[in-house]
């Protein structure tokens, strides 16, 4: 049941996820936890970023917490976060209709559209890192921007074929606008059924912002992140050196085994780090582009060798006529 | 004859590219009819648009292609006829142009006598006729950026393509595009109306029946329909009255089908905050109008141009969202102002030093020290040249220029660059010349845009812009083609644009000088500020292309000289005596060339001259031109330019009476001699020979 903030019916932060899950659940996506390993959004998820990849259709939502060390406030801006939650839907291919869809997942989390003022405008996404970019809208209600919706074209520089469709709620902005709270801290998360006792965001993620904002603007230790960059970029690069044998691999059982997802992982690691080497202020402009260009050559190296994988691997009669 | 209509439907079309494609749509559908003979005379195109739609109606449409009638040539007679019998040619003839060969005739032409035929090509079905060609015109349009949608990538276009429209009269055309088929149904308002489709019967009644379903597709009534809105909302305010924004008005007018206007209010606290910040805050990022008071400042309100006719509960809801969105903004904008104030300007030069401005040409701490070099030197010469600079002021501004890149507001907006060093200048007590040349120092940014407003800040501006172009020159970075990386053109630009508006005292080839490391590269940037002061006269201000390449011939190094140059040559050049002058200069020119080639030789000898009309143009041609530099000394172009042309009825006679390449050698080399002085001493304001003149 809705609660009453601010003298109209709202959704919980819970309740937004949990409407928003069985909305896609019941449009025939399969409901994926969030990935474990650190992210900047929830495109960077191997659920997006490698299944987009190859001809294999793909419908799947998953909630993500994504970490920008560098947007991290210590908790005392209402409005940014260290780490926040995306809600990610991947359809591969979008069915015709999937604008009015998105409308019908508004209408879902109580959205009467007949009383807000609902615009699609441009926006077209890049992520240089990945290879990856599409086009799209950012959707403003009443001024907010709300979703990200994007027809993903290329990934790891590869043209996607059939292309994907990608939308991203922001769940904290969602709700805040849905419960007209002016911080992100008094958004209600939870509320007990028995004795009406309201649980805020503040309660559950506050020390974790203050925490890591402090870890990452104040604590890291740059030399050791320096290492921990070079020392995953050594190991990712080593596994997609040994990728290049995968055509020759004894079997089929070894091709499928060949770990470009723990690559993937690695690749990931050294995105995370270097997030916090950014935060920190350890990342002068010039070695900036530098170091994006390493973790580019992993990420495309990735996908490039995903792709190749699923090539060898899948067989024709999985994939659609 | 009938009505057309064509509509395609399509999922949001970014704003910025629908009006030329609007534009274009009609061009290629007007074209297609005209050239497939279906327009009639005085038939009317019109189009339309929203961001889901594109749409043109043309009246005056013929239902079939009139009957064409051409006229063949054939084989000549002698190979068609032997002995009175047609023979196989005339046969093959007859069968490619479809007719019998009883209907074959005889045509006579210059050549002789050759078989000829009347054929009549049906004319085809206009229906027939557009389904075949308005494919490839929409396939045509073209999009700043395309995406593909359909497996295969059989097409790429802005969007995809959700339905179409095509009929001719009542009568459906059977157009098919990006997997559409076009039939007669189109959609209202996603919002107010909903999915259901809405029939169009006939062209003529599109724009009424969108109307009843909330979509206002006649582009100029919805920009109208919000100008009044934007009026009347604001009326409800006493004494206020919206900041005119002309491109923003374009923009919302591209968002919405159905538009509304809300005003609202923020707290009168934030308009602490300087009105720069806070007008880029609502127009760049909200798309909202700014509010002034009866006195032209900022008011505490906002206006926000809705896709939606709210009724009284959402129209608060909206404009509740609204004013919490702008409030977040605005508070953030207040954190990152009162966060940089804690570090000043001038304390923050060392962080510079970690700023990369170029990898090969150091950070901006080193393109600091450049500038101020440059800087300094450009002032002394406008002191030199009675023009004042404070040049102490001039050197502190260049010093700190660029630290606002340090800032955390510039971080988060930084199309606010430079106004908020200014800003901050000001706000921690430097001097207002100092704030107002940081404040300046990216203008102009286009050639539309204002110069900065003080010589300070020209001078910062040229010097920043200098020692960029130059640097990158220095790199083998010049711009190619349309690549321009790093907008040096730009720069190059607003440098011309500078020295002629502000009438400064100094020369493009001192600017590229000081700017360049070497002189090599020095020379390369003077020729590439060559092409720029060109484009300037050209493309700028208008000035004929003749006129610029003669003005140029003559030297350009002075801008704003070039530039007056320009205009007296523009104003004269339409009279005769000028045009006549101009005609026999290029004739003086022709045959000194031709001269040249021959290696003959020009010596200024009048002794040797005989005859009377060249010893009275080189008399007279002496004389004038001592007026004429005088003239040209005081700027006084157009005089100058009108004295030349007295010299006509000299030059006249010369060439009427005197043949140039006289048989004896010391005669021919006088009379070269004497043109060659002539063309020299006239083609100081512009090389008269570069101006074309009919005939």
């Amino acid at each position: 049941m809705p609660f009453v903030a601010n003298g109209k019916e709202a959704l919980t932060f819970q309740e937004l996820l949990f409407r928003l899950q069985s909305f896609w659940a019941e449009r025939g996506c399969v409901l994926q936890q969030p990935y474990d390993v650190e992210v900047g959004a929830g495109t960077m998820s191997p659920d997006t970023f490698l299944r987009v990849l190859g001809p294999k259709p793909v419908r799947i939502a998953y909630a993500q917490p994504s970490r920008r060390p560098a947007d991290g406030r210590y908790g005392e801006n209402p409005n940014r976060l260290y780490k926040h939650t995306q809600f990610q839907v991947i359809l591969k291919p979008p069915p015709a209709d999937v604008q009015e869809v998105y409308l019908d997942s508004l209408r879902a989390i109580g959205i009467d559209l007949k009383k807000h003022d609902l615009k699609f405008e441009e926006d077209n996404w890049e992520w240089p890192v990945g290879g990856a970019w599409g086009v799209g809208w950012q959707m403003m209600l009443d001024g907010q921007e709300i979703t990200q919706f994007t027809y993903f074209q290329q990934c790891g520089g590869l043209d996607l074929e059939p292309m994907c469709g990608e939308i991203t709620y922001g769940l904290e902005r969602i709700a805040q606008f849905l419960q007209g709270v002016d911080s992100i801290y008094d958004i209600v998360w939870a509320i007990e059924p028995d004795t009406g006792k309201q649980t805020t965001y503040g309660e559950i993620r506050l020390y974790e912002e203050e925490q890591y904002s402090t870890y990452s603007f104040d604590y890291a230790d740059v030399n050791k992140l320096w290492e921990h960059l070079n020392a995953y970029e050594a190991e990712c690069l080593a596994l997609l050196d040994a990728a290049k044998g995968m055509p020759e691999l004894e079997s089929l059982k070894a091709q499928r085994r060949f770990p470009v997802l723990g690559a993937y992982e690695l690749a990931l690691k050294c995105s995370h780090v270097f997030n916090l080497l950014d935060a920190r202020g350890a990342i002068s402009v010039t070695e900036r582009v530098g170091v994006m260009a390493r973790i580019r050559t992993l990420v495309v190296g990735v996908a490039k060798a995903y792709a190749q994988q699923q090539e060898l691997t899948v067989p024709a009669e999985a994939l659609p006529a | 004859m009938a009505d057309f209509l064509f509509e395609i439907g399509l999922e949001e079309v970014p704003a910025r590219m629908i009006a030329s494609a609007q534009a274009e749509l009609a061009t290629r559908v007007e074209t297609l009819l005209s050239r497939e003979r279906l327009l009639e005379e005085g038939s009317l195109v019109t189009s339309y648009s929203t961001p889901r739609r594109l749409a043109v109606l043309v009246t005056g449409v013929r239902t079939q292609q009139p009957d064409a009638v051409e006229e063949m040539l054939g084989p000549s007679l002698k190979v068609a006829y032997k002995d009175g019998e047609p023979t196989p040619a005339a046969a093959a003839f007859a069968k490619k142009a479809g007719v019998s060969l009883s209907d074959l005739k005889t045509v006579t032409n210059a050549k002789g006598e050759y078989l000829g035929a009347t054929v009549t090509r049906p004319g085809k079905a206009a229906a027939e006729v557009i389904a075949a060609e308005l494919p490839k015109e929409i396939a045509a349009i073209y999009w700043a950026k395309n995406m593909y949608w359909r497996a295969g990538k059989p097409e790429r276009f802005v969007r995809p393509v959700k339905w179409m429209i095509a009929l001719l009269g009542e009568t459906l055309v059977p157009v098919e595009f990006a997997g559409v088929s076009a039939g007669n149904t189109t959609r209202g308002h996603r919002i107010l109306f909903g999915a259901d489709a809405i029939t169009i019967a006939r062209p003529s009644d599109y724009l009424a029946a969108l109307g009843k379903a909330f979509v206002l597709a006649d582009v100029a009534a919805r920009r109208q329909k919000i100008r009044k809105a934007l009026d009347a909302v604001t009326r409800t305010v006493s004494g206020a009255c919206w900041r005119e924004d002309l491109e923003l008005v374009e923009t919302v007018t591209h968002l919405t089908e159905w538009p509304y206007v809300v005003l609202g209010s923020f707290e009168t606290g934030y308009l602490e905050l300087p009105e720069e910040v806070l007008v880029t805050v609502m127009r760049d990022h909200q798309k909202y109008f700014a509010v002034e008071d009866a006195g032209g400042k900022l008011a505490a309100h906002f206006l926000t141009v809705l896709n939606i006719e709210p009724d009284a509960e959402g129209l608060e809801i909206i404009r509740t969202g609204n004013e919490r969105v702008l409030s977040a903004r605005f508070n953030d904008a207040r954190f990152f102002w009162e966060f940089d104030q804690k570090t000043t300007l001038v304390n923050r030069m060392e962080n510079l030093k970690h700023v990369t401005f170029q990898k090969d040409l150091g950070s901006y701490f080193a393109k600091a020290e450049r500038v101020r070099k440059v800087a300094a030197e450009l002032a002394r010469l406008c002191e030199e040249r009675k023009t004042d600079a404070d040049a102490a002021a001039l050197d502190q501004a260049a010093t700190i220029a660029k630290t606002d890149l340090t800032c955390e507001l510039v971080k988060e907006f930084t199309e606010l660059q430079g106004i908020v060093g200014g800003l901050y200048a000001r706000a921690q007590g430097l001097s207002e010349t100092v704030a107002l040349a940081v404040y300046d120092q990216y203008l102009p940014a286009s050639m539309e845009d204002a110069v900065p407003r003080t010589v300070e800040g020209l001078l910062l501006s040229i010097s920043d812009k200098a020692d960029t172009i130059g640097g990158m020159f220095g790199l083998g970075l010049e711009p190619t083609g349309s690549k321009d990386p790093f907008g040096l053109r730009r720069a190059a630009n607003g440098i011309v644009k500078m020295l002629a508006e502000a009438k400064l005292p100094l020369l493009l080839s001192e600017i590229a000088g000081l700017g360049s490391e070497h002189s090599a590269t020095a020379t390369k940037v003077e020729q590439f500020f060559t092409e720029r002061v060109e484009f300037y006269l050209k493309d700028v201000k208008g000035y004929a292309y003749d006129v610029v390449k003669a003005v140029q011939a003559a030297g350009a190094d002075d801008v704003p000289d070039a530039v007056a140059r320009a205009q007296a040559v523009t104003e004269v050049r339409g009279s005769e005596d000028f045009a006549a002058i101009s005609a026999a200069f290029k004739r003086m020119k022709n045959i000194l060339t031709q001269a040249r080639e021959k290696g003959e030789n020009a010596a200024w000898t009048p002794d040797f001259l005989i005859e009377p009309a060249e010893r009275t143009l080189a008399e007279e041609s002496g004389r004038l031109a001592a007026w004429v530099e005088g003239q040209r000394r005081e700027k006084q172009y157009v005089e100058a330019l009108q004295t030349i042309a007295t010299l006509r009825p000299h030059v006249d006679a010369f060439f009427d009476k005197v043949m140039v390449m006289a048989p004896e050698e010391r005669l021919r080399a006088a009379r070269l001699g004497l043109l060659n002085r002539v063309l020299q001493d006239f083609s100081r304001i512009a090389d008269f020979s570069e101006i074309v003149t009919a005939g």
